[in-house]
């Protein structure tokens, strides 16, 4: 029986434009890797513009870490490489060919190969950048041994896909992937489940925790912190769900095959739905015909954590939705005064709060200007760990060494504050203190 | 509106550096973020944000007040009638009232913000809307014959003092308003304390009818007269002298839900208070070495400003407790204080704003030994994991 982990504090912030349960398929043939997508990696180039690839040939490789190889997720031509300021490598663009090709890596059972040839098979074909490690988010190094990996089966955030659905289409690879991790780190695989979930496959190599609560219950951060926190030195690896079926069609098939099912959802979005493509497609044939007009905000992942891309750019490595909000570029008159019947707020301060159940078509306005700390005790309310957030929020300010380990600087990462950034009535950017405070820790620490 | 807003995109750049009122800047941008929610948009983090800011959470906070003023002002014209014997009708006690309460909101507000305003400009940031409540509460702790060169010295004193000497709001370490009545407290004792100057007209000795006493229920209490204290009914609807805001305690509990309700208000340190106050009255009750401290802890519940102080004043988020543990314990030591104050100190007939001021001064070590707490819980698990 599954151990089941109630979390009380968080917040599901619920917007119009949830995807169908209707699998499309899409027609493009624009394809990107984004060296940015990648936390403290320095991109040293392998590729020039008009080279054929296959899916798997390496584009690029991390100068810090030469072994930490990138590869493209579909065969085709090198199209442009595009670097902005400073020649910061920005995105190697991929014109895909009709029928994708991948180098061939061979079949292997994970259960009896080396744990040695595992890693290299997933370095080799660029897989291994699927796995990260916390703290940090960076790629892990195959050098370490984690004292556990975790995948968090289901995702709490705003509009995020269906993960159940998604596993469900493909459960033999995913478990052929769970195989894979759990023999990385000698231990079973720590899965988090939505508490009442009754689709999720029955796997092997697994221990299931179930948590029931709002976002940001489906975190993995949040599951590793209320089953095995991590303390100073200790290190865990986490990896998407999707990229776990990746990993298992590479030991099952042999090939680098990076088919994944995205959303493509929000409010701006006139038809929203699941689409069938592969990772770092371009955004502009999914909103091509089927976006509202006004200006919009594009969005590669959710609506909190997500990065802005341009109307023609990619999805990024590790998001799994495209998310369309209007942009929020204008003057509200006596906006903070209306009684804010179509308002959302966690705060409970304006009269929407009679309508909990409401969906809200949100924009990109900050909704007020930057101000002092002055309230407390909100962010608990949505920061489900026992951590203050606040203290930790100022030590990182502060850059306080010290007092961010104590802390628990070791047991968070910036996507667990992205609620507390959403409801900060201060108007900060706290996912980026948070950030620097990490960056800080880890140049301190290498 | 779009005429409005057209305007302000014509003078703004005379506000911006360089321009002829650059001195005037962040004036104007006060006014135009009053008028105009900003048209700022996101550029990293959260691609959304809620649809609080601080003008809405301190505009909840003064519309928490409002049932305090608006009783302050009825009670303020019919304490003066009451005195000098007169028949008055609804809107000549309204009318009194006005005329003695607002002037006094007035010099407040324009007394602290101009402050804020010069400091702002100073700093080179936005204006803060933590005075918008601050200027608010200082007329509701004040005697209503308080002269108002005194409102505005204390209003500047406390923004400079309580505020901007330790860097703005969010850094202050004492609640502004309580300071500036703590100011005049110690600086002009006379225009604080006694028994004339809670009514409007009193302390000119303005045709009085005989029998009649402006004594406030705590001064009666500290006296030893305890059989004068008004009935449980008047103390709890607040026809009684007192401070502008504080008498009536339905109005501030009105006040209290809606800030409970917000979630803007912290409950805890409310509650917490509350306790705090009631287990020093039963404590005393037990004693009983004294008239005074045989007052049931409802009457003393009821009396004076410890409500007010609790709701409105305790709860400032900058200045109490901020972990949630230790809006507990501040909350608690708030409330136990302002009655032993009361009781005990015969100096001072009310406890509740040197009570508060303590606890604002402790807050910090308060949050310091609960986040040690934590830290410590972590220490020692990362202990267990290295043995292990």
């Amino acid at each position: 029986m599954a151990q089941t982990i109630k979390i009380k504090n968080g917040l599901n912030i619920k917007l119009i434009g949830e995807a169908r349960k209707e699998i499309c398929s899409i027609e493009t043939e624009h394809f990107a890797v984004k060296p940015t997508d990648f936390i403290g990696v320095l991109p040293r180039l392998l590729v020039n513009e008009g080279d054929i690839v296959k899916a798997g040939t390496p584009l690029f490789t991390d100068k810090y870490r030469e072994n930490i190889i990138f590869t493209s997720p579909v065969s085709g031509v090198i199209e442009q490489v595009c670097r902005g300021e400073k020649r910061l490598l920005e995105e190697i663009r991929i014109k895909a060919s009709a029928e994708i090709v991948s180098e061939n890596f061979g079949v292997d059972d994970p259960r009896v190969t080396d744990r040695s040839a595992i890693i290299d098979k997933l370095l080799k074909s660029g897989t291994w950048p699927v796995i990260r490690q916390r703290p940090y988010s960076t790629i892990a190094n195959p050098d370490d041994t984690p004292k556990a990996v975790y995948v968090s089966g289901f995702d709490t955030a705003p509009l995020a896909p269906d993960n159940t659905f998604i596993i469900s289409q493909n459960p033999a690879d995913f478990q052929v992937g769970i195989d894979v991790l759990a023999r990385l780190s000698g231990k079973p695989v720590q899965l988090g489940v939505q508490a009442g979930e009754t689709q999720f496959p029955e796997l092997d190599n697994v221990v299931v925790t179930r948590y029931a609560g709002p976002h940001p219950a489906g975190n993995v951060g949040i599951q590793i912190h209320k089953t095995n926190p991590i303390n100073k030195g200790e290190i865990v690896w986490i990896v998407n769900p999707q990229d776990v079926i990746i990993i298992g069609r590479l030991f099952s098939r042999g090939v680098l095959d990076t088919s994944v099912i995205i959303s493509f959802c929000g409010s701006e979005v006139i038809s929203p739905a699941y689409y069938k493509t592969r990772k770092g497609v371009s955004v502009s044939a999914f909103a091509h015909g089927n976006v509202k007009g006004g200006p919009l905000r594009f969005i590669s992942g959710n609506v909190l954590t997500g990065a802005r891309i341009k109307p023609d750019g990619y999805l990024g490595f590790y998001h799994s939705q495209f998310t369309m909000i209007p942009e929020g570029n204008y003057h509200e008159f006596f906006g903070w005064a209306l009684p804010g019947l179509n308002k959302f707020s966690f705060s409970k301060s304006f009269f929407s709060l009679l309508t909990p159940n409401r969906k809200y078509r949100l924009n990109t306005n900050y909704n007020g200007g930057e101000r002092a700390y002055v309230i407390t005790g909100m962010y608990e309310k949505v920061f489900p760990m026992d951590i203050y957030p606040m203290q930790l929020i100022k030590a990182c300010l502060a850059g306080n060494i010290e007092l961010m380990e104590k802390l628990g600087i070791y047991e968070v990462d910036e996507e667990d504050f992205a609620l507390v950034e959403f409801i900060d009535t201060s108007k900060t950017e706290i996912q980026q203190i948070i950030r620097n405070g990490l960056d800080l820790i880890r140049k301190e620490m290498s | 509106m779009k005429a409005l807003r057209n305007y302000l995109d014509k003078i703004k750049p005379h506000f911006r550096e360089g321009g002829k009122f650059e001195k005037l800047h962040s004036t104007f941008d006060a006014f135009e973020t009053f008028l105009f929610v900003p048209d700022k948009t996101t550029v990293k983090g959260s691609h959304i944000r809620d649809a609080i800011d601080m003008k809405r959470t301190m505009s909840v906070v003064i519309v928490a007040m409002l049932p305090a003023l608006f009783f302050g002002i009825w009670n303020t014209g019919y304490q003066h009638f009451l005195s000098t014997g007169q028949q008055a009708g609804f809107w000549q006690i309204i009318g009194y009232g006005l005329q003695k309460v607002i002037p006094i909101v007035a010099v407040s507000y324009i007394a602290g913000l101009g402050v804020e305003f010069v400091f702002a400009q100073i700093r080179k940031h936005e204006v803060n809307e933590g005075y918008l409540v601050s200027g608010m509460l200082i007329p509701l702790v004040m005697p209503v014959d308080i002269p108002l060169w005194m409102v505005a010295v204390a209003s500047i004193f406390a923004v400079i003092i309580g505020k901007e000497v330790f860097g703005g709001t969010g850094m202050n370490v004492f609640n502004p308003a309580l300071l500036a009545r703590a100011f005049i407290f110690f600086a002009y004792p006379a225009k604080i304390t006694g028994d004339t100057i809670w009514i409007g007209g009193l302390s000119k000795g303005q045709g009085v009818v005989d029998g009649f006493s402006g004594a406030t229920p705590l001064s009666k209490a500290a006296a030893g007269a305890i059989e004068q204290i008004p009935s449980l009914h008047d103390l709890f609807f607040g026809f009684i002298p007192g401070s502008i805001g504080e008498t009536s305690k339905l109005a501030i509990l009105i006040g209290a839900l809606i800030l409970i309700i917000t979630g803007i208000g912290s409950w805890r340190i409310m509650l917490s208070g509350l306790l705090g106050g009631i287990s020093i009255s039963l404590i005393f009750n037990a004693f009983a070495a004294n008239s005074y401290m045989t007052l049931s802890p409802l009457t003393q519940m009821l009396m004076g400003s410890f409500l007010f102080g609790m709701v409105y004043m305790a709860t400032d988020p900058v200045t109490a407790a901020q972990t949630n543990r230790g809006k507990w314990i501040y909350g608690f030591l708030a409330g136990f204080f302002a009655i032993m104050i009361r009781v005990f100190n015969p100096a001072y007939p009310e406890g509740t704003m040197l009570a508060i001021l303590l606890m604002n001064a402790f807050a910090p070590l308060i949050d310091h030994f609960v986040v040690e707490a934590n830290i410590r819980k972590r220490l020692k698990r990362s202990a267990t994991v290295v043995k292990s």
